[in-house]
Protein backbone atom coordinates (compact mmCIF):
# COMPACT_ATOMS: atom_id res chain seq x y z
CA UNK A 1 0.00 0.00 0.00
CA UNK A 2 1.41 3.14 -1.17
CA UNK A 3 1.26 6.55 1.01
CA UNK A 4 -1.42 8.58 0.57
CA UNK A 5 -0.38 12.00 -1.39
CA UNK A 6 0.14 14.69 0.99
CA UNK A 7 -1.99 18.87 0.74
CA UNK A 8 2.43 19.83 0.26
CA UNK A 9 2.30 16.94 -2.87
CA UNK A 10 -1.19 17.93 -4.21
CA UNK A 11 -0.28 22.02 -3.71
CA UNK A 12 3.09 21.24 -6.25
CA UNK A 13 1.06 19.83 -8.88
CA UNK A 14 -1.85 22.47 -8.27
CA UNK A 15 1.08 25.44 -8.89
CA UNK A 16 2.85 23.66 -11.73
CA UNK A 17 -0.44 23.05 -13.88
CA UNK A 18 -1.59 26.62 -12.73
CA UNK A 19 0.98 28.26 -15.26
CA UNK A 20 -0.12 26.11 -17.73
CA UNK A 21 -2.84 28.51 -18.84
CA UNK A 22 -6.43 27.41 -19.23
CA UNK A 23 -9.75 27.59 -21.00
CA UNK A 24 -13.34 28.70 -19.41
CA UNK A 25 -13.76 25.17 -17.91
CA UNK A 26 -11.49 22.61 -16.37
CA UNK A 27 -9.41 20.32 -18.19
CA UNK A 28 -11.14 16.89 -17.58
CA UNK A 29 -7.47 15.29 -17.33
CA UNK A 30 -6.54 17.43 -13.72
CA UNK A 31 -4.00 15.01 -12.26
CA UNK A 32 -4.71 16.47 -8.48
CA UNK A 33 -8.22 15.63 -8.38
CA UNK A 34 -6.96 11.75 -8.59
CA UNK A 35 -11.12 10.64 -9.57
CA UNK A 36 -10.28 12.67 -13.36
CA UNK A 37 -7.15 9.80 -14.08
CA UNK A 38 -9.66 6.68 -15.49
CA UNK A 39 -12.52 8.89 -15.93
CA UNK A 40 -11.74 11.20 -18.82
CA UNK A 41 -11.65 10.25 -22.42
CA UNK A 42 -8.11 10.46 -24.33
CA UNK A 43 -9.79 10.65 -27.76
CA UNK A 44 -10.19 14.62 -28.48
CA UNK A 45 -13.99 15.30 -28.83
CA UNK A 46 -15.77 15.36 -31.84
CA UNK A 47 -16.96 18.49 -34.00
CA UNK A 48 -20.33 18.06 -34.97
CA UNK A 49 -22.01 21.11 -36.36
CA UNK A 50 -25.22 20.29 -37.66
CA UNK A 51 -28.28 23.21 -37.52
CA UNK A 52 -30.42 20.59 -36.86
CA UNK A 53 -29.06 18.92 -33.92
CA UNK A 54 -31.54 17.95 -31.38
CA UNK A 55 -28.95 19.15 -28.81
CA UNK A 56 -30.34 22.93 -29.94
CA UNK A 57 -33.18 21.98 -28.42
CA UNK A 58 -34.17 21.17 -25.25
CA UNK A 59 -36.32 19.78 -22.60
CA UNK A 60 -38.59 22.21 -21.02
CA UNK A 61 -39.89 22.55 -17.59
CA UNK A 62 -42.88 24.40 -16.15
CA UNK A 63 -45.16 25.39 -13.00
CA UNK A 64 -45.96 21.74 -12.42
CA UNK A 65 -42.66 20.85 -12.15
CA UNK A 66 -42.06 22.21 -8.98
CA UNK A 67 -43.81 23.59 -5.70
CA UNK A 68 -43.23 26.95 -3.52
CA UNK A 69 -41.11 24.92 -0.95
CA UNK A 70 -38.35 23.91 -2.98
CA UNK A 71 -36.81 27.30 -3.19
CA UNK A 72 -36.65 27.56 0.69
CA UNK A 73 -34.28 25.25 1.41
CA UNK A 74 -34.67 26.21 4.97
CA UNK A 75 -39.00 25.69 5.21
CA UNK A 76 -38.81 21.87 4.29
CA UNK A 77 -39.21 20.44 7.39
CA UNK A 78 -41.24 21.14 10.77
CA UNK A 79 -38.37 22.90 12.33
CA UNK A 80 -36.14 25.08 11.89
CA UNK A 81 -32.65 24.45 10.38
CA UNK A 82 -29.26 24.87 12.52
CA UNK A 83 -26.76 27.25 10.98
CA UNK A 84 -26.01 30.73 9.06
CA UNK A 85 -29.31 31.88 7.00
CA UNK A 86 -28.39 32.93 3.53
CA UNK A 87 -30.36 34.03 0.19
CA UNK A 88 -28.77 33.46 -2.92
CA UNK A 89 -29.75 35.23 -5.91
CA UNK A 90 -28.53 35.83 -9.23
CA UNK A 91 -28.82 35.65 -13.25
CA UNK A 92 -29.19 32.97 -15.89
CA UNK A 93 -27.39 34.06 -19.22
CA UNK A 94 -26.40 32.95 -22.23
CA UNK A 95 -23.12 34.31 -23.91
CA UNK A 96 -24.78 36.84 -25.55
CA UNK A 97 -26.05 37.87 -22.15
CA UNK A 98 -29.42 37.02 -22.88
CA UNK A 99 -31.90 36.26 -20.06
CA UNK A 100 -32.59 32.59 -19.80
CA UNK A 101 -36.14 31.95 -18.63
CA UNK A 102 -38.08 30.04 -17.30
CA UNK A 103 -35.84 27.31 -16.86
CA UNK A 104 -34.95 25.26 -14.36
CA UNK A 105 -32.33 25.42 -11.37
CA UNK A 106 -31.41 22.54 -8.82
CA UNK A 107 -29.09 23.57 -5.77
CA UNK A 108 -27.96 21.04 -3.29
CA UNK A 109 -25.53 21.14 -0.64
CA UNK A 110 -24.09 19.96 3.24
CA UNK A 111 -25.64 21.45 5.94
CA UNK A 112 -24.01 24.05 8.22
CA UNK A 113 -21.76 21.13 9.58
CA UNK A 114 -20.83 19.77 6.30
CA UNK A 115 -22.66 16.34 5.88
CA UNK A 116 -24.74 15.39 2.97
CA UNK A 117 -28.12 14.00 3.55
CA UNK A 118 -26.51 11.24 1.50
CA UNK A 119 -25.73 7.09 3.29
CA UNK A 120 -22.27 6.89 1.72
CA UNK A 121 -21.22 10.74 3.54
CA UNK A 122 -19.39 9.05 6.37
CA UNK A 123 -17.92 11.94 7.82
CA UNK A 124 -18.73 12.17 11.80
CA UNK A 125 -20.29 15.30 11.89
CA UNK A 126 -24.33 15.98 12.73
CA UNK A 127 -27.22 15.43 10.14
CA UNK A 128 -29.89 18.18 10.63
CA UNK A 129 -33.03 16.87 11.49
CA UNK A 130 -34.70 19.83 9.76
CA UNK A 131 -32.40 20.49 6.82
CA UNK A 132 -32.11 18.14 3.23
CA UNK A 133 -30.06 20.25 1.28
CA UNK A 134 -32.06 20.34 -1.82
CA UNK A 135 -33.80 23.09 -4.08
CA UNK A 136 -35.26 23.94 -7.13
CA UNK A 137 -36.64 27.05 -8.66
CA UNK A 138 -37.94 28.15 -12.33
CA UNK A 139 -35.89 31.54 -13.57
CA UNK A 140 -38.08 34.35 -13.75
CA UNK A 141 -38.47 36.81 -16.71
CA UNK A 142 -35.52 38.16 -15.96
CA UNK A 143 -33.36 34.87 -15.78
CA UNK A 144 -33.67 35.34 -11.82
CA UNK A 145 -33.45 32.59 -9.31
CA UNK A 146 -33.77 32.87 -5.64
CA UNK A 147 -33.08 30.46 -2.34
CA UNK A 148 -32.78 30.51 0.74
CA UNK A 149 -30.89 28.25 3.14
CA UNK A 150 -28.33 27.90 4.76
CA UNK A 151 -24.34 28.39 4.95
CA UNK A 152 -22.92 24.97 4.28
CA UNK A 153 -19.93 23.82 6.29
CA UNK A 154 -16.65 22.64 5.29
CA UNK A 155 -15.98 19.12 4.68
CA UNK A 156 -13.05 16.53 4.53
CA UNK A 157 -12.72 14.15 1.33
CA UNK A 158 -10.00 11.19 0.69
CA UNK A 159 -8.38 12.93 -2.32
CA UNK A 160 -4.81 12.99 -0.77
CA UNK A 161 -4.03 13.31 3.32
CA UNK A 162 -6.20 16.17 5.17
CA UNK A 163 -8.06 16.83 2.18
CA UNK A 164 -10.80 19.61 2.71
CA UNK A 165 -13.45 21.06 0.81
CA UNK A 166 -14.31 24.46 0.89
CA UNK A 167 -18.27 25.40 1.61
CA UNK A 168 -19.93 25.24 -1.66
CA UNK A 169 -23.72 24.92 -3.26
CA UNK A 170 -23.85 22.46 -5.94
CA UNK A 171 -26.07 24.13 -8.95
CA UNK A 172 -27.50 22.26 -12.14
CA UNK A 173 -28.87 24.54 -14.73
CA UNK A 174 -30.41 24.19 -18.34
CA UNK A 175 -30.57 26.41 -21.15
CA UNK A 176 -32.99 26.33 -23.96
CA UNK A 177 -30.47 24.03 -25.33
CA UNK A 178 -29.31 20.86 -24.05
CA UNK A 179 -25.89 21.96 -25.17
CA UNK A 180 -25.97 24.19 -22.70
CA UNK A 181 -26.31 22.09 -19.82
CA UNK A 182 -24.10 22.88 -16.88
CA UNK A 183 -23.61 21.74 -13.42
CA UNK A 184 -21.05 23.48 -11.33
CA UNK A 185 -20.29 24.36 -7.87
CA UNK A 186 -20.85 28.28 -6.08
CA UNK A 187 -18.09 28.85 -3.38
CA UNK A 188 -18.18 31.53 -0.66
CA UNK A 189 -15.84 34.84 -0.58
CA UNK A 190 -12.62 34.70 1.11
CA UNK A 191 -12.37 31.22 1.66
CA UNK A 192 -9.33 30.01 3.14
CA UNK A 193 -9.45 26.38 1.72
CA UNK A 194 -9.61 28.01 -1.91
CA UNK A 195 -5.83 27.19 -2.75
CA UNK A 196 -5.74 23.32 -1.28
CA UNK A 197 -8.75 22.28 -3.48
CA UNK A 198 -8.20 20.58 -6.39
CA UNK A 199 -11.84 20.48 -7.85
CA UNK A 200 -11.65 24.61 -7.61
CA UNK A 201 -8.13 25.13 -8.59
CA UNK A 202 -8.91 22.75 -11.50
CA UNK A 203 -10.42 25.69 -13.34
CA UNK A 204 -6.58 27.00 -13.77
CA UNK A 205 -7.37 30.32 -15.73
CA UNK A 206 -7.61 33.00 -12.90
CA UNK A 207 -10.61 34.72 -13.78
CA UNK A 208 -12.75 32.14 -14.85
CA UNK A 209 -11.87 30.10 -11.64
CA UNK A 210 -13.02 34.14 -9.81
CA UNK A 211 -16.64 33.38 -11.59
CA UNK A 212 -17.06 30.48 -9.48
CA UNK A 213 -17.81 32.65 -6.64
CA UNK A 214 -20.25 34.57 -5.38
CA UNK A 215 -20.09 37.99 -3.86
CA UNK A 216 -21.64 38.91 -0.19
CA UNK A 217 -24.40 41.64 -0.96
CA UNK A 218 -25.22 43.79 1.44
CA UNK A 219 -28.21 44.75 -0.21
CA UNK A 220 -29.48 41.24 -0.26
CA UNK A 221 -28.82 40.84 3.23
CA UNK A 222 -32.43 41.01 5.41
CA UNK A 223 -32.51 42.89 8.43
CA UNK A 224 -32.17 40.07 11.63
CA UNK A 225 -32.91 37.54 9.40
CA UNK A 226 -30.36 36.37 6.65
CA UNK A 227 -27.30 37.33 4.95
CA UNK A 228 -27.65 37.58 0.86
CA UNK A 229 -25.11 36.50 -1.98
CA UNK A 230 -25.68 37.35 -5.59
CA UNK A 231 -24.07 35.20 -7.82
CA UNK A 232 -24.44 34.98 -12.28
CA UNK A 233 -24.14 32.15 -14.10
CA UNK A 234 -23.46 32.34 -17.83
CA UNK A 235 -24.32 29.29 -19.66
CA UNK A 236 -22.15 27.80 -22.21
CA UNK A 237 -22.73 26.45 -25.38
CA UNK A 238 -25.24 27.52 -28.28
CA UNK A 239 -28.59 28.58 -27.55
CA UNK A 240 -31.52 27.20 -29.24
CA UNK A 241 -31.87 30.69 -31.32
CA UNK A 242 -28.53 30.05 -32.84
CA UNK A 243 -30.23 28.90 -35.95
CA UNK A 244 -32.19 32.34 -36.24
CA UNK A 245 -28.78 34.50 -35.43
CA UNK A 246 -26.79 32.45 -37.77
CA UNK B 1 -19.77 37.21 -22.61
CA UNK B 2 -17.59 34.48 -20.53
CA UNK B 3 -19.11 31.12 -19.40
CA UNK B 4 -19.59 30.01 -15.69
CA UNK B 5 -16.81 27.15 -15.48
CA UNK B 6 -18.26 23.54 -14.73
CA UNK B 7 -17.72 21.58 -11.65
CA UNK B 8 -17.97 17.96 -10.89
CA UNK B 9 -20.97 16.82 -9.86
CA UNK B 10 -19.25 15.43 -6.92
CA UNK B 11 -20.11 12.03 -5.48
CA UNK B 12 -23.60 12.55 -3.48
CA UNK B 13 -25.95 14.36 -6.01
CA UNK B 14 -27.97 11.60 -5.50
CA UNK B 15 -30.75 12.74 -2.84
CA UNK B 16 -31.24 15.63 -4.98
CA UNK B 17 -30.63 15.32 -9.16
CA UNK B 18 -32.52 11.75 -9.23
CA UNK B 19 -36.17 11.35 -9.02
CA UNK B 20 -38.83 8.25 -9.27
CA UNK B 21 -39.35 6.97 -13.02
CA UNK B 22 -36.35 9.20 -13.82
CA UNK B 23 -35.72 6.71 -16.91
CA UNK B 24 -39.20 5.58 -17.18
CA UNK B 25 -40.28 8.22 -20.55
CA UNK B 26 -42.95 6.27 -21.79
CA UNK B 27 -44.60 2.71 -21.86
CA UNK B 28 -44.85 0.49 -25.02
CA UNK B 29 -41.53 1.58 -26.56
CA UNK B 30 -38.45 0.43 -26.55
CA UNK B 31 -35.83 -0.30 -23.78
CA UNK B 32 -32.18 1.08 -23.87
CA UNK B 33 -29.85 -0.04 -21.16
CA UNK B 34 -26.09 -0.14 -20.40
CA UNK B 35 -23.22 0.27 -18.20
CA UNK B 36 -20.85 2.88 -17.85
CA UNK B 37 -17.18 2.25 -17.38
CA UNK B 38 -13.72 3.77 -16.66
CA UNK B 39 -10.20 3.43 -17.84
CA UNK B 40 -9.74 0.50 -16.12
CA UNK B 41 -12.61 -1.19 -17.61
CA UNK B 42 -14.56 -1.31 -14.25
CA UNK B 43 -18.23 0.04 -13.84
CA UNK B 44 -18.86 3.60 -12.78
CA UNK B 45 -21.44 3.16 -9.82
CA UNK B 46 -21.66 7.52 -9.55
CA UNK B 47 -22.31 8.56 -13.07
CA UNK B 48 -25.81 10.65 -13.95
CA UNK B 49 -27.04 10.03 -17.33
CA UNK B 50 -29.61 12.38 -19.20
CA UNK B 51 -31.46 11.77 -21.89
CA UNK B 52 -33.30 14.23 -24.61
CA UNK B 53 -35.02 13.18 -27.44
CA UNK B 54 -37.78 13.71 -29.38
CA UNK B 55 -40.82 11.10 -29.91
CA UNK B 56 -41.72 8.60 -33.16
CA UNK B 57 -42.88 12.25 -34.73
CA UNK B 58 -39.10 13.35 -34.75
CA UNK B 59 -40.72 16.98 -33.59
CA UNK B 60 -38.05 18.12 -30.96
CA UNK B 61 -40.23 20.14 -28.53
CA UNK B 62 -39.48 19.64 -25.10
CA UNK B 63 -42.87 19.86 -22.39
CA UNK B 64 -42.81 20.32 -18.78
CA UNK B 65 -44.18 17.67 -16.74
CA UNK B 66 -40.70 15.48 -16.21
CA UNK B 67 -40.74 16.36 -12.90
CA UNK B 68 -45.02 16.74 -12.19
CA UNK B 69 -45.21 17.12 -8.77
CA UNK B 70 -48.29 16.90 -5.85
CA UNK B 71 -49.07 20.39 -4.61
CA UNK B 72 -50.19 18.99 -1.39
CA UNK B 73 -47.25 17.42 0.01
CA UNK B 74 -44.63 18.27 -2.75
CA UNK B 75 -43.83 14.19 -3.79
CA UNK B 76 -42.91 13.78 -7.04
CA UNK B 77 -45.75 12.54 -9.08
CA UNK B 78 -43.87 11.95 -12.35
CA UNK B 79 -44.97 12.31 -15.98
CA UNK B 80 -48.47 12.02 -16.76
CA UNK B 81 -48.48 9.24 -19.60
CA UNK B 82 -49.55 11.50 -21.94
CA UNK B 83 -47.25 14.16 -23.51
CA UNK B 84 -43.86 13.18 -24.22
CA UNK B 85 -41.56 15.13 -22.24
CA UNK B 86 -38.56 13.92 -24.09
CA UNK B 87 -35.87 14.19 -21.26
CA UNK B 88 -34.99 11.76 -18.78
CA UNK B 89 -32.06 11.49 -16.15
CA UNK B 90 -31.10 8.31 -14.55
CA UNK B 91 -28.03 7.74 -12.29
CA UNK B 92 -26.19 4.47 -12.86
CA UNK B 93 -26.25 1.80 -10.11
CA UNK B 94 -23.70 0.05 -7.63
CA UNK B 95 -22.97 -1.84 -11.05
CA UNK B 96 -22.86 1.19 -12.40
CA UNK B 97 -26.02 -0.11 -14.82
CA UNK B 98 -28.56 2.30 -16.22
CA UNK B 99 -32.19 1.59 -18.14
CA UNK B 100 -34.09 3.91 -20.38
CA UNK B 101 -38.08 3.55 -21.39
CA UNK B 102 -38.58 5.54 -23.78
CA UNK B 103 -40.38 5.88 -27.64
CA UNK B 104 -38.11 5.51 -30.66
CA UNK B 105 -36.99 8.89 -31.70
CA UNK B 106 -37.58 10.07 -34.67
CA UNK B 107 -34.20 12.00 -35.64
CA UNK B 108 -32.81 8.71 -35.69
CA UNK B 109 -30.61 8.84 -32.02
CA UNK B 110 -31.10 10.07 -28.42
CA UNK B 111 -28.97 12.48 -27.23
CA UNK B 112 -26.79 11.90 -23.78
CA UNK B 113 -25.12 13.73 -21.26
CA UNK B 114 -22.84 12.26 -18.74
CA UNK B 115 -22.34 13.19 -15.56
CA UNK B 116 -19.59 11.84 -12.61
CA UNK B 117 -17.74 11.86 -9.81
CA UNK B 118 -13.91 12.65 -11.45
CA UNK B 119 -15.86 14.09 -14.40
CA UNK B 120 -14.66 17.66 -14.27
CA UNK B 121 -17.07 18.60 -17.15
CA UNK B 122 -20.00 16.56 -18.60
CA UNK B 123 -19.64 14.42 -21.88
CA UNK B 124 -22.06 14.42 -24.78
CA UNK B 125 -22.53 11.57 -26.74
CA UNK B 126 -25.27 10.27 -28.84
CA UNK B 127 -27.27 6.49 -29.30
CA UNK B 128 -27.92 5.85 -33.02
CA UNK B 129 -30.86 3.71 -34.24
CA UNK B 130 -30.06 3.78 -37.83
CA UNK B 131 -28.06 4.98 -40.71
CA UNK B 132 -26.71 8.82 -40.77
CA UNK B 133 -24.21 10.92 -41.68
CA UNK B 134 -21.93 11.43 -38.78
CA UNK B 135 -21.88 8.22 -38.21
CA UNK B 136 -20.27 7.40 -41.77
CA UNK B 137 -17.80 10.28 -41.38
CA UNK B 138 -16.10 8.63 -38.19
CA UNK B 139 -13.97 5.56 -38.56
CA UNK B 140 -15.41 2.32 -38.45
CA UNK B 141 -14.04 1.19 -34.79
CA UNK B 142 -15.61 4.24 -33.39
CA UNK B 143 -18.27 4.65 -35.27
CA UNK B 144 -19.54 1.07 -33.29
CA UNK B 145 -18.98 2.55 -29.88
CA UNK B 146 -22.40 4.79 -30.71
CA UNK B 147 -24.75 2.51 -32.59
CA UNK B 148 -26.16 0.12 -29.57
CA UNK B 149 -26.72 -4.03 -29.82
CA UNK B 150 -29.95 -5.31 -30.62
CA UNK B 151 -30.35 -7.93 -27.57
CA UNK B 152 -34.02 -9.10 -28.42
CA UNK B 153 -36.86 -7.28 -30.08
CA UNK B 154 -37.45 -3.82 -28.50
CA UNK B 155 -33.78 -4.43 -26.19
CA UNK B 156 -30.82 -2.53 -26.74
CA UNK B 157 -27.67 -2.47 -25.15
CA UNK B 158 -25.49 0.56 -25.05
CA UNK B 159 -22.62 0.91 -22.83
CA UNK B 160 -20.50 4.13 -22.18
CA UNK B 161 -16.56 3.85 -22.08
CA UNK B 162 -15.24 6.81 -20.32
CA UNK B 163 -11.45 5.85 -21.20
CA UNK B 164 -9.64 3.17 -22.98
CA UNK B 165 -9.69 0.97 -26.06
CA UNK B 166 -13.39 0.72 -26.31
CA UNK B 167 -13.65 4.82 -25.36
CA UNK B 168 -16.79 6.06 -26.66
CA UNK B 169 -16.98 9.07 -29.20
CA UNK B 170 -18.22 12.13 -27.27
CA UNK B 171 -18.96 14.99 -29.31
CA UNK B 172 -18.33 18.59 -29.39
CA UNK B 173 -21.72 20.74 -30.06
CA UNK B 174 -19.83 23.99 -30.67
Amino acid sequence: MHQPHTQADIDREIAELRGAGGGDHPSRDYAPYRSTALRHPKQPLVALKDPEAAELAGPVFGVTDVTAFDADLTRQHLGEPLGERITVTGRVLDRDGRPVRGQLVEIWQANASGRYLHQRDDHPAPLDPNFSGVGRCLTDADGRYTFTTIKPGAYPWRNHLNAWRPAHIHFSLFGTAFAQRLVTQMYFPGDPLFPFDPIMQSVTDDQARQRLIAAYDHELSKPEWSLGYRWDIVLDGPAATWREDS
Amino acid sequence: MNPTPSQTVGPFYGFALPFPGGGDLATGGIVVHGYVYDGAGDPVPDALLEFWQPGPTGELRGRPGTLRRDPVNGAVLGRDGVEFTGFGRVPTDLDGHWTLRTLEPGNGYISVCVFARGLLHHLYTRIYFGQDRFLDSLPPERRQTLVPALERPGVHRFDIHLQGEKETVFLDLG
